[in-house]
């Protein structure tokens, strides 16, 4: 009976929680269940599932060098989109973390800003930019540089650049909110000690704000390894990364089984990734630029 | 002047149309303490941060060691900096940070590493070399701060409110700390503070600032007994500002028609030119010097009127008093023999001339 007494503080908590674990257990554990399920279970040439524990699926998956080459191929686009995000992104964020600049709160309002667009819009907005018929080429051969239309649309570069475009603001968000944390004194500091301007930015302010660009390399990377509409839209024939393989064994093959393991994998993949993070930075850095 | 190390030539600094440091002329004598005092936003940060080099000067020159340094940028100003929040790099060890102006200045590792023990032997923390900032408590952190700032053998070593994050006791106790590593180095030393006891236990000079003007230049003891205006009057200690005519004038003293009290006797010494007679002045008397029945002065130069006692601010050493005196209220604080003079006393005030300070304007 004392468990029913509304006053009773032990039970508070999870009566608090109850919403938010029910939908977490809804909406994430019991689909990764299925999931889990599905990927030992066994597709047959007449398309029906047998049911059961056979690593068939698990088995292709690791072994097959078709999936390993997408799974190279899908890492090397997320590190190359990272990289950029964070060399390209370094630069805005330092610039708003220290403009004299009164509206600081206006400069992170424009750089919410591409985010009231369709993603899907901005990626094909791409199209209109580097297409045939887009406006590079448009002025390339107004200006007489090139007669016939350069291809520039349709590989691995374009995915990159869709991509970055995507991700720069969470990028950026990071790294300004630990480059906004470090005390100005600090750099007086290392100003008055003897070092350069420059100088005092390598041994004060990179490394302080490291922990941003950790945070905001974690988004990036795995934001761009699980992407699926990019190479769709902006990558060639051969361009395929892994959400493309489920999407295409789930929906094109109907294979349920083998989707399920090759969604794992990446999920597995990216888990570690995200574990090895947390081991050395802390997932707290993430939420802050969030709050 | 090449006796001074610091020098301030006409230094005026304007944010906009503001300005935060009017025409300023300061010399600060080598290895001396000088301590910029005044109320919060009078412009003592803006006028240690362009003697640092950290923000730039409107009009005027800074001289440093005699060598004009306006446009030297700070890194090369050869400057000690103590930030009242410490600043010290939280990712490096108490070790590299007290080493870090070394590496700039390409000293040899065995010698950085000796000046860094003895620059934390000098702050009394030899076993921290190796902690992180995070790990030390903040008097600790202080004191690290101050030997980063002096192992460089800084020209000038400035301090903007290095006690203020500190609790009273540690304060104290820091107080002295820093007044002996000053003197055992000899450093010629600017130190910020809004706190006046600070300023009067640690300085060789006081230098009172207000709303970006300077008013009162001079030893502890000189803006503390004759302040330079009826503000250095108010702000250092407890005083009666009273206003009065000029009735005469013999030698340093002369004889005053207060208003409301009657005639008294001043000292005209700290005004730094003659008075007239007639002349409206006003005078500054500490409620120190406010005596009241029970500590009876002996002496020629005391002036006498009749006081009640209205309200007793009893402190266990010693109470301060308000009186009402000639339609004024006045303020006491007297030491106690055994109890306070109980509210409603009616008392004699005595006032000795040289307590009785006229003030220049
Ligand atoms: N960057 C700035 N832009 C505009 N005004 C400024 C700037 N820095 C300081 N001021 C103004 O200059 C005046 C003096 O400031 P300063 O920091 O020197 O005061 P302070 O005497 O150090 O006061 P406190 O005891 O509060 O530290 C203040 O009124 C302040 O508002
Ligand atoms: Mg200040």
């Amino acid at each position: 009976m004392a468990s029913l007494d509304p006053m009773d503080n032990r039970w508070r908590p999870w009566r608090l929680l109850a919403p938010a674990l029910t939908a977490v257990f809804l909406l994430l554990v019991v689909p990764i269940s299925f999931i889990i399920v599905y990927s030992f279970w066994l597709r047959t040439a007449t398309g029906a599932d047998i049911a059961g524990f056979h690593l068939d699926n698990w088995e292709e998956v690791l072994t097959d060098p078709f999936y390993r080459d997408i799974m190279v191929f899908t890492i090397w686009i997320a590190f190359a989109t990272t990289v950029v995000c964070a060399v390209a992104g370094y630069i805005p964020a330092y610039f708003i973390a220290t403009t004299q600049f009164k509206h600081k709160a206006f400069l992170l309002l424009l750089l919410m800003l591409p985010f009231w667009i369709s993603y899907i819009i901005r990626t094909m907005s791409w199209i209109n930019i580097l297409g045939s018929s887009g406006i590079v080429n448009v002025a390339l051969q107004w200006l007489g540089i090139t007669d016939e239309p350069i291809q520039m649309l349709y590989n691995q570069w374009t995915v990159i650049v869709g991509l970055v475009h995507f991700l720069l603001p969470f990028m950026i968000l990071n790294i300004y909110v630990s480059l906004y944390a470090i005390d100005r004194n600090l750099v007086d500091a290392a100003r008055s000690l003897g070092c350069t301007g420059w100088q005092s930015f390598r041994e004060v302010t990179l490394p302080l704000s490291v922990p941003g660009l950790a945070a905001g390399s974690l988004l990036c990377f795995v934001l761009a390894a699980g992407t699926y509409i990019t190479p769709v839209v902006l990558g060639g024939p051969t361009d395929a990364m892994f959400a493309n393989l489920v999407f295409d064994a789930i929906i094109t093959q109907l294979n349920w089984p083998l989707g399920s393991a090759l969604s794992l994998v990446l999920l597995i993949l990216l888990g570690v990734l995200v574990a090895i993070y947390n081991r050395f930075a802390g997932l707290g850095q993430i939420a802050k630029s969030f709050g | 002047m090449t006796d001074h190390a610091v020098e301030l030539k006409s230094v005026v600094k304007r944010y906009g149309d503001f300005t935060a440091v009017h025409d300023t002329n300061l010399g600060i004598p080598e290895g001396s303490f000088l301590t910029l005092l005044g109320p919060s936003g009078c412009g003592k940060t803006t006028t240690l941060r362009m003697i640092a080099g950290l923000t730039g000067i409107t009009e005027g020159d800074i001289l440093i060691k005699g060598r004009r340094v306006n446009d030297l940028p700070i890194h090369k100003r050869n400057l000690g900096i103590v930030f009242q929040n410490y600043a010290l790099f939280p990712h490096r060890t108490v070790q590299q940070n007290v080493a870090f102006g070394l590496k700039y200045r390409n000293t040899p590792k065995d010698e950085a590493e000796r000046r860094v023990r003895e620059a934390l032997e000098l702050v009394q923390l030899p076993q921290m070399a190796d902690r992180m900032p995070s790990q030390l408590s903040g008097g600790q952190q202080q004191r690290i701060a101050l030997a980063r700032a002096i192992v460089i053998q800084p020209d000038v070593l400035l301090l903007d409110e290095p006690l203020s994050a500190l609790d009273a006791n540690l304060r104290e106790d820091m107080r002295i700390e820093l007044k002996r590593i000053q003197h055992t180095l000899g450093i010629t030393t600017v130190f910020v503070t809004h706190d006046q006891s600070e300023a009067l236990a640690m300085s060789d000079r006081i230098v009172v600032m207000s709303a970006g003007h300077v008013e009162q230049v001079g030893s502890p003891e000189e803006v503390y007994n004759r302040p330079a205006s009826e503000f250095v009057a108010g702000f250092l200690g407890n005083s009666n500002i009273l206003s009065g005519k000029v009735m005469d004038i013999a030698g340093p003293v002369a004889k005053l028609e207060l208003d409301g009290l009657g005639p008294v006797l001043a000292a005209t010494d700290g005004v730094g030119r003659t008075l007239s007679t007639g002349e409206t002045v006003k005078v500054s008397i500490r409620a120190e010097k406010l005596m009241l029945d029970g500590a009876d002065p002996a002496g020629d130069d005391i002036s006498t009127f009749p006081g009640t006692v209205t309200t007793v601010d009893y402190q266990g050493q010693v109470a301060r008093y308000f009186l009402e005196s000639g339609g004024l209220t006045l303020q006491a604080i007297n030491t106690i023999d055994e109890r306070p003079l109980q509210e409603g006393t009616e008392t004699a005030i005595r006032i000795r001339a040289r307590d009785c300070v006229v003030l220049p304007h």
